[in-house]
């Protein structure tokens, strides 16, 4: 694993003059994600804020090929890229190693692009795929996936008389990747650089398909300062709310385990998209999202042999 | 090791005509994910791979959606890719038709023609590609399984012209040719391999020396000029595709045009049709011409690019159009082929007399004898002078 003045050295594979937005997670994840490869990389991305504010033409903040072409199928395109690759290889036509990621948001994984991922698993392309997971579709303003946390506020699961935010809990998706049984998953954090690279590193070097899926705080989504994204992130991992882990050829292992598990409160008050769930009247439902993550812990503890 | 086949005529239906061309051609990557009637030629081609005869690199994508966006991806890295699919696969396929084209890609795409639901249908219909048909791709029309597979390799050749650079579908009728077994020749596979020569590649993913961004974010400042350069870019395939056909001739003794003019010299009336219809159409045509009628046929092969100037060329001269479209556009002014035909004579003077028939949707069979119906509608149409009825239909129970 490089140091981190290694990794400051390496070259910049997503280079600065894009136009995400300050305080952005996902350009984070994605840079620490890009400097663990040690070899050259090709990446697809899905439509989505990553795509949109890094390529706009005739500009282009991709220092490696990179193609994007539309918002289900990131795992699908790179899958394409690859078998031409091996294609190439078998025929003698190239000799290079090169490694393929995919980066999709959580709408475009956990949503529209759940299908191509789990085929895309499912033939072993040796591939990383990437869900940057910002807990909602940002790029069209803010609406509800299923990654979104119940009782956030979304413009499609807006606060009302009647309903208080999203009604639902977030589906786990880094269980349904591990349900495939592929060689590589993980779970990491992009105010944890440390966690992130020793994952795609590992990624990386795993031969046949893998995946992290990262939780990268948008600032414009979940109402907190943009000076405040690695603070509200490690504060979720430190609730216990996104848990870092990993599951190598099948074996459980927490990559992270926090000193004092905080109450998920402590991560609801920090983001405006929770505000109203502070309101007394919401009280029920800060207890059943503390009900919900103390289960999903303990759960992890034991498959982690931790408990 | 693999053994070279030399030139052999074979028992074939369109499908495995489909999918011989596509092991002589031996692809980088095939993508394709099975419907009926198309399923037949991508298992032909998957025992290919498993026993062997082909190099390539088959995936067995999830979805129709996956295996254009496959294709897409692996055609934007540098190699030869191919993919086959039909109706509902089309369908879903559409968003990615778009991308495909826009990228410049040369993927080469075999479509058996079936209706599109609902209701669910399996037979043959255009209503799927002519849906596709504004999508920036090329479209060629086969009349026979032959035709199938001599497309197919001139198909390649085309999509890879480094003056067009853009993805190619071949079309076949559903069962009416992917599985009616017909006498295929085909050509000796170091022959095929030569006619299509070694993959040129373009901005690859895959040349690290020149990192290259695919698909970026083309807003109000650039997408229009773009989109301009596409137009043109389609637009310059005609002649490339006639060089093609013609050299292909020079090689099988099959020579192809972008249409195919059948007893039209000297006729007065004729019909336009694509596909194997044309088969049927030229049954009628003989017969009528036996009885002293000046009849003829117009196959369109090549539908997109439409070849304006010479379809006009061909059809000015006659007195009476009768167009059959195998699909509808709901709600509009007669099928696609009419609504083209007719726009493209709008400007000749003096001009024929055009009406349009819609025929076999959903699989209906056509009969000789609803064509000579045709000639018969078109003949009393220009005794009287005007077309009363624009729009009629063959074969249908009213
Ligand atoms: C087929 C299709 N449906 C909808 C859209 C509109 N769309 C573009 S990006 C996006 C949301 C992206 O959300 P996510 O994947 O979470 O990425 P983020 O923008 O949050 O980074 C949506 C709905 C689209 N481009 N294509
Ligand atoms: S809207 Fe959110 S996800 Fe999109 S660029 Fe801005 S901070 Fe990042
Ligand atoms: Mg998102």
């Amino acid at each position: 694993m490089p140091t981190l003045k290694e990794l400051a050295k390496r070259p910049e594979r997503l280079t600065p003059g894009h136009r995400l937005c300050a305080g952005c997670g996902a350009p984070i994840a994605v840079r620490l994600i890009l400097a663990a490869a040690d070899k050259p990389v090709v990446a697809a991305n899905a439509t989505g804020c990553l795509e949109v504010s890094t390529t706009i033409f005739p500009y282009t903040a991709w220092n490696i090929p990179w193609i994007h072409s539309a918002f289900e199928n990131a795992a699908a395109t790179i899958a394409g890229v690859e078998s031409m690759y091996r294609a190439k290889r078998r025929r003698g036509e190239i000799d290079e190693e090169i490694y393929f990621v995919a980066f999709g948001g959580d709408g475009g994984t956990y949503d529209i692009g759940l299908q191509a991922l789990s085929g895309a698993l499912e033939r072993g392309h040796r591939f990383l795929y990437v869900c940057y997971n910002n807990e909602a579709y940002m790029n069209t303003g803010i609406q509800r996936s299923s990654a979104t946390p119940l009782g956030a506020w979304t413009t499609t699961s807006p606060v009302g008389r009647v309903l208080p935010g999203k009604t639902q809990w977030r589906k786990n998706l880094t269980e349904i990747v591990a349900a495939h049984g592929i060689p590589y998953v993980a779970q990491s954090v992009a105010s944890n650089w440390r966690d992130l690279v020793n994952k795609a590193e590992k990624a990386f070097h795993t031969d046949g398909p893998s995946f992290i899926n990262v939780l990268a705080s948008c600032n414009r989504g979940w109402r907190h300062e943009p000076s405040e994204t690695l603070k509200v992130m490690q504060l979720a991992v430190e609730c216990c709310i996104w848990p870092l882990y990993e599951v190598e050829n099948g074996v459980y292992r927490l990559t992270y385990k926090p000193k004092e598990k905080k109450p998920v409160e402590e991560w609801l008050r920090v983001q405006g998209r929770f505000r109203h769930l502070l309101a007394p009247e919401n009280r029920h439902l800060v207890e059943a999202f503390q009900r919900y993550v103390d289960e999903e812990w303990e759960k992890l503890l034991k498959r982690c042999g931790e408990a | 090791m693999k053994v070279m086949q030399e030139r052999v005529s074979m028992g074939l239906n369109g499908n495995a005509a489909a999918a011989h061309a596509m092991r002589q051609i031996n692809p980088h990557v095939v993508a394709a994910y099975p419907i009926t009637p198309q399923t037949d030629c991508v298992e032909r081609f998957a025992e290919f791979v498993s026993e062997g005869l082909v190099d390539t690199e088959f995936v067995t994508v999830e979805s129709e959606h996956s295996a254009l966006s496959a294709c897409i991806g692996a055609a934007a890295s540098g190699g030869r890719v191919m993919t086959a699919t039909s109706s509902q696969g089309l369908a879903l396929m559409w968003e990615m038709l778009y991308i495909a084209a826009s990228m410049r890609l040369p993927i080469v795409m075999m479509v058996v023609n079936r209706a599109l639901s609902g209701n669910i249908n399996i037979h043959c219909d255009h209503s799927d590609t002519m849906g596709a048909r504004d999508a920036g791709w090329i479209q060629l029309f086969s009349e026979n399984a032959q035709e199938v597979y001599d497309n197919m390799i001139q198909a390649v050749r085309i999509a890879e012209d480094m003056r067009v650079r853009l993805p190619v579908m071949v079309t076949q009728d559903g069962f009416i040719i992917s599985h009616a077994v017909e006498r295929v020749e085909l050509l000796g596979d170091e022959e095929v391999k030569t006619f299509v020569g070694p993959y040129k590649a373009l901005y690859s993913l895959l040349d690290l020396q020149h990192p290259v961004t695919y698909g970026p974010l083309d807003l109000f400042d650039y997408y229009f000029e773009h989109k301009r350069s596409q137009i043109e870019a389609i637009d310059n395939c005609l002649p490339v595709i006639e060089e093609v056909g013609k050299e292909f001739g020079k090689l099988s003794g099959r020579f192809y045009g972008l249409l195919e003019e059948y007893r039209l010299a000297d006729a007065e009336y004729a019909v336009v049709v694509l596909g194997s219809t044309c088969g049927t159409a030229k049954e009628a045509v003989d017969r009528l011409r036996d009885r002293g009628k000046k009849v003829g046929l117009l196959k369109i092969r090549c539908f997109r690019p439409f070849p304006k100037e010479q379809i006009i060329r061909a059809l000015a001269p006659l007195k009476g159009v009768a167009v059959l479209d195998r699909s509808v556009t709901f709600g509009g002014f007669g099928g696609p082929v009419f609504t083209e035909i007719r726009s493209a004579l709008y400007d000749v003077s003096p001009r024929p007399l055009i009406i349009d028939f819609y025929y076999g949707l959903g699989g209906r069979d056509i009969y000789v004898e609803d064509i000579e119906k045709a000639f018969a509608r078109i003949e009393d149409v220009v005794r009287v002078g005007w077309v009363d009825k624009h729009i009629d239909y063959l074969g249908l129970r009213e």
